[in-house]
């Protein structure tokens, strides 16, 4: 069966570099959550849980909340974009995907800034959007694109687009053809193939592109601080704010603490979902379209036969 | 096998997805044209800033070890994400890995910086271009791990049986069987993992050596903000973006040939 | 297997050599941020004085602070910073002490410059810029304002083409000042008061900028901006009719300054550094093109009269400027100052 010990060895290397290089710098800050910022800064040793008590202050749970419902949002539009995108790259022809992956990613060598400053010229009152629109008579009056949530929603999903595509690109070019084509060949309208079997089949995909743009968006500070024009706070802010400006090490150690916990109880239960998908339907659905599809050529042969 | 019809809505939307993509990259693309000196407002056509950018040492060099450490940090991640997501997927899954794996990704960059700078301070760790390639490899390690673990549900390991059934040995089962079968997710783990790196600021700054010789282009780039971004950095972003297009289809003409 | 023994050799070969790459350098390390100095520093620098420098950069002093204390300043041998940092890192021991007798340029300085109320006699950082913060206005679209309630209560054509600093020291200071009050204060009632002003204020404003507002001055964007001096200039260089004026409350004294690490291992060097920076050329470099005040006297003094009448916040004398309240580090009450700006912050 399989070689655990070789298995040991495959994971070793990797393992041992995220223990050696984020678990223990990590819990060397965490720690600190039991402490108290210094009067100038620094640390005070004395443990206490008044740092928790801090965090639960309404104020923050706001935040979070807001933080949460603009990462889901930007999820969500995300994957609405990104699926029929990866799909059409996995449609084209097998030498060209490649390239059009790299085209997908190629904007995001240009520098986070810079794009978000042309996204600032693209959608003030007096940029490029609003100009259109008001010269080919849309609108009369420039509408408010930026320095609001709609602005911050869209630079995010910008930001992270290209992840999503990737992440569900891998895999929908890994299904089989012949599993859709059984579908077909059994008379689903092409819908319900999608919906019951290639849907199910990438779910691992989308999960995987929809943490990466929740998480990522939730801890994001430049966004909402160049294209919200500050007037949004996100997590990302408060806990940048806590270590830099505040200089108070162990709320913001707290704060991140918390913010680790709830998306851990997120991702587990995202985890448990896909999981439960994968291992109960999956080999089920095939074996069935095997047998089918077996019937179903075995009436070919006795059509061509007759 | 498709409809005809839903050929040209995805065909379409991918246009349409480009078309959203690109749009602000042709913007700073022109805005490096900018007369005046600001990222924002347009004043006239000129060439000053790519004269300027041309003489700028301190932004080439920043770009060229902007590409060092996103290649060695994408190689080494590479290599180690797919191996961890192999032995992960073929192991009994259990929750406490699954959480370590995303925790690089939910853990906010700027505590990963600052613990990872205590860390080696800790340890009188000498820092240089090599610890910004240490930290990028953490947090680009989970990402190349959750794309190819992607790839890798449901994967058929009876392939791997028969191969090896057949007389191969196991390097040579997956080199040559499972690695072309899992290849595309790699490719996408090690796309999004340059992707990352090359853009990435904070952890870079809290874990860079002092001094030019570890300055990466996004640290360059954040510190002009207080005297402001000019159209030199646009210079430089279209230029970059010009090198990749021109790469880009030039590997795409030689895959056609060697098609063909 | 094989692979993987390779690789870890080539990994562990590729760090030494990266790593002893970058400690070959035994050069003296300055932090600033960028466009602060003259291009050609470092080069002039070894000309005069034969010493190897070279420049790391930071962009808010925020992120310095964060990688000194984290790294207890190690790798670095001088440090600008501004005012109020200096005295947070001297409590938290990580500051040197200054030799004037390696600093015979401080007789470039300004007398009053000897005198600052974070660091009376400079004992533990040497001044190299300094400002206020006030209003930059567009002059051709609205009349001179005069009080800080111009900007946090703007009349109807100033509403949503206003933009306010979001650092939190100069955020709160505009709510304190425009109450009467210090803008180091330590009253929780002040602090919420002023809070409550910055939160009605922000339902007026277009957006809170820091790096970009004089660009939203030049394309009109914006009438009316909180803005520090120095960059109000940049506005003026684009468009004449941007200007800067102080409010009559009165309003905050800023100084950037030079700090040397404790744990810098060529402190000699550092001191020559700084005596460099102090002399008078450095000076009226600063003015001309960072187009900040500087507090050498020998260079200001000689300053071309037409930079001062293009832009007039420039000619303002040193009593002019210690007229207006320092900012000093807040010890504990950091806390309450940085929870009441981000509930300013997180306010609809």
């Amino acid at each position: 069966m399989r070689n655990s010990s070789r298995n040991w060895l495959l994971i070793a290397p990797g393992l041992g570099w995220l223990a050696l290089f984020m678990v223990i710098p990590c819990i060397l800050i965490f720690a600190l959550s039991f402490f108290e910022r210094g009067v100038y800064g620094g640390v005070d040793y004395n443990f206490n849980f008044e740092n928790f008590q801090r965090a639960f202050d309404p104020i923050y749970l706001g935040i979070l909340l807001d933080s949460i419902r603009i990462a889901g949002t930007a999820t969500l539009v995300a994957i609405l974009l990104a699926y029929p995108a990866a799909y059409a790259i996995s449609l084209a022809p097998r030498n060209k995907q490649t390239t059009y992956l790299f085209l997908i990613m190629l904007p995001f060598w240009s520098n986070y800034l810079i794009r978000t400053y042309a996204w600032i010229v693209l959608l003030n009152r007096e940029g490029l959007i609003n100009n259109s629109l008001e010269a080919i008579g849309v609108i009369n009056e420039p509408l408010n694109l930026l320095y609001n949530e709609f602005s911050v929603i869209t630079g995010l999903v910008y930001n992270y687009l290209p992840f999503v595509v990737l992440a569900i690109y891998s895999s929908i070019s890994k299904i089989n053809p012949e599993v859709r084509e059984a579908s077909e060949d059994l008379g689903a309208p092409a819908w319900k193939t999608f919906l019951r079997v290639t849907l199910p089949l990438t779910a691992p995909g989308v999960a995987a592109g929809s943490v990466f743009v929740f998480v990522l968006s939730v801890g994001n500070f430049i966004t909402p601080d160049l294209l919200g024009g500050g007037r949004l706070q996100m997590v990302g802010n408060l806990i940048y704010d806590q270590f830099l400006s505040a200089r108070d090490w162990p709320f913001g150690a707290t704060l991140s603490f918390i913010l680790i916990g709830i998306m851990m109880m997120l991702l587990f239960a995202q985890a448990v979902v896909v999981n439960r998908q994968n291992t109960d339907r999956t080999p089920k659905v095939k074996e069935e379209l095997e047998s089918l599809k077996f019937d179903a050529s075995m009436t070919q042969q006795e059509k061509a036969h007759a | 096998m498709h409809s005809a019809t839903t050929g040209t809505f995805l065909n379409s939307h991918l246009k349409m997805v480009y078309v959203f993509l690109y749009m602000p990259i042709i913007v700073l693309m022109v805005l490096s044209f900018n007369k005046a000196g600001l990222p924002t407002v347009w004043s006239g056509f000129s060439f000053e800033w790519y004269g300027k950018l041309a003489n700028n040492d301190a932004i080439l060099n920043a770009a060229w070890n902007t590409l060092v450490v996103a290649i060695v940090s994408t190689i080494l991640s590479s290599i180690l994400g797919t191996l961890l997501a192999i032995g992960v997927e073929k192991a009994k899954v259990n929750s406490g890995l699954d959480a370590l794996l995303f925790a690089p990704m939910i853990i906010p960059d700027i505590v990963l910086a600052i613990a990872l700078l205590s860390f080696f301070t800790l340890l009188e760790f000498t820092l240089g271009l090599h610890s910004i390639i240490l930290s990028h490899v953490v947090f680009n390690i989970a990402f190349v791990c959750a794309v190819v673990r992607t790839r890798l549900k449901n994967f058929d390991y009876s392939v791997l049986e028969a191969s090896e059934d057949l007389g191969a040995n196991s390097f040579t089962t997956f080199r040559r069987v499972m690695l072309p079968m899992i290849f595309p997710g790699v490719l996408a783990g090690s796309l999004l993992a340059f992707t990352l790196s090359v853009d990435e600021f904070i952890i870079a700054f809290f874990t860079a050596g002092a001094g030019s010789s570890s300055t990466t282009l996004p640290m360059q780039i954040y510190s002009m903000i207080r005297f402001g971004v000019t159209p030199e950095i646009n210079a430089m972003a279209t230029i970059i973006m010009l090198v990749s297009f021109t790469l880009v289809f030039m590997s795409q003409r030689i895959n056609k040939g060697v098609v063909q | 297997m094989k692979l993987l023994k390779s690789l870890g050799v080539s990994v562990l070969t590729l760090s030494a050599v990266l790593a002893s790459a970058s400690s070959m350098a035994d050069k003296l390390v300055i932090s600033n941020w960028d466009g602060y100095m003259p291009a050609d520093m470092m080069e002039r620098f070894k000309k005069a004085t034969g010493i190897d420098a070279e420049l790391a950069l930071h962009a808010t002093n925020e992120e310095i602070m964060g990688k000194v204390v984290a790294s207890k300043g190690k790798g670095y041998d001088v440090i600008f910073v501004s005012s109020p940092f200096v005295e947070a890192l001297n409590k938290l021991d990580l500051i040197a002490d200054i030799d004037h007798s390696q600093i015979p340029n401080t007789k470039n300085l300004y007398k009053q410059a000897n005198n600052l109320k974070y660091d009376k006699g400079n004992k533990m950082s040497m001044p190299y810029a300094w400002g206020t913060t006030g209003l930059c206005y567009r002059a051709d679209l609205m009349d001179e304002p005069t009080s800080w309630n111009d900007l946090l209560k703007p009349n109807d054509k100033l509403k949503g083409k206003v933009t306010m600093l979001s650092t939190d020291r100069w955020l709160m200071a505009a709510g304190f000042l425009s109450l009467g009050h210090s803008v180091n204060t330590a009253k929780q009632s002040e602090i919420e008061a002023a809070k409550d002003v910055l939160i009605e204020a922000k339902k007026s404003i277009l957006a809170y900028d820091d790096a970009t507002f004089y660009a939203k001055l030049v394309s009109g964007e914006a009438t009316m901006t909180h803005a520090w001096d120095g960059w109000c200039n940049y506005g003026t260089a684009e468009n004449p009719n941007i200007k800067y004026t102080i409010p009559k409350e009165g309003t905050d004294m800023w100084v950037d300054t030079m700090v040397i690490p404790k744990n810098s291992k060529m402190k000699k060097e550092a001191h020559a550094f700084i005596n460099f920076v102090l002399s008078q050329d450095i000076g009226v470099w600063i003015a001309n093109n960072v187009m900040y005040k500087t507090p050498n006297e020998a260079a200001m003094s000689s300053l071309d009269k037409e930079l001062l009448k293009a832009y007039p916040n420039l000619a303002m004398t040193p009593d002019q400027i210690m007229a207006q309240e320092q900012l000093r580090d807040l010890g504990k009450t950091q806390k309450a100052y940085t929870k009441a700006v981000t509930e300013i912050l997180a306010s609809n």
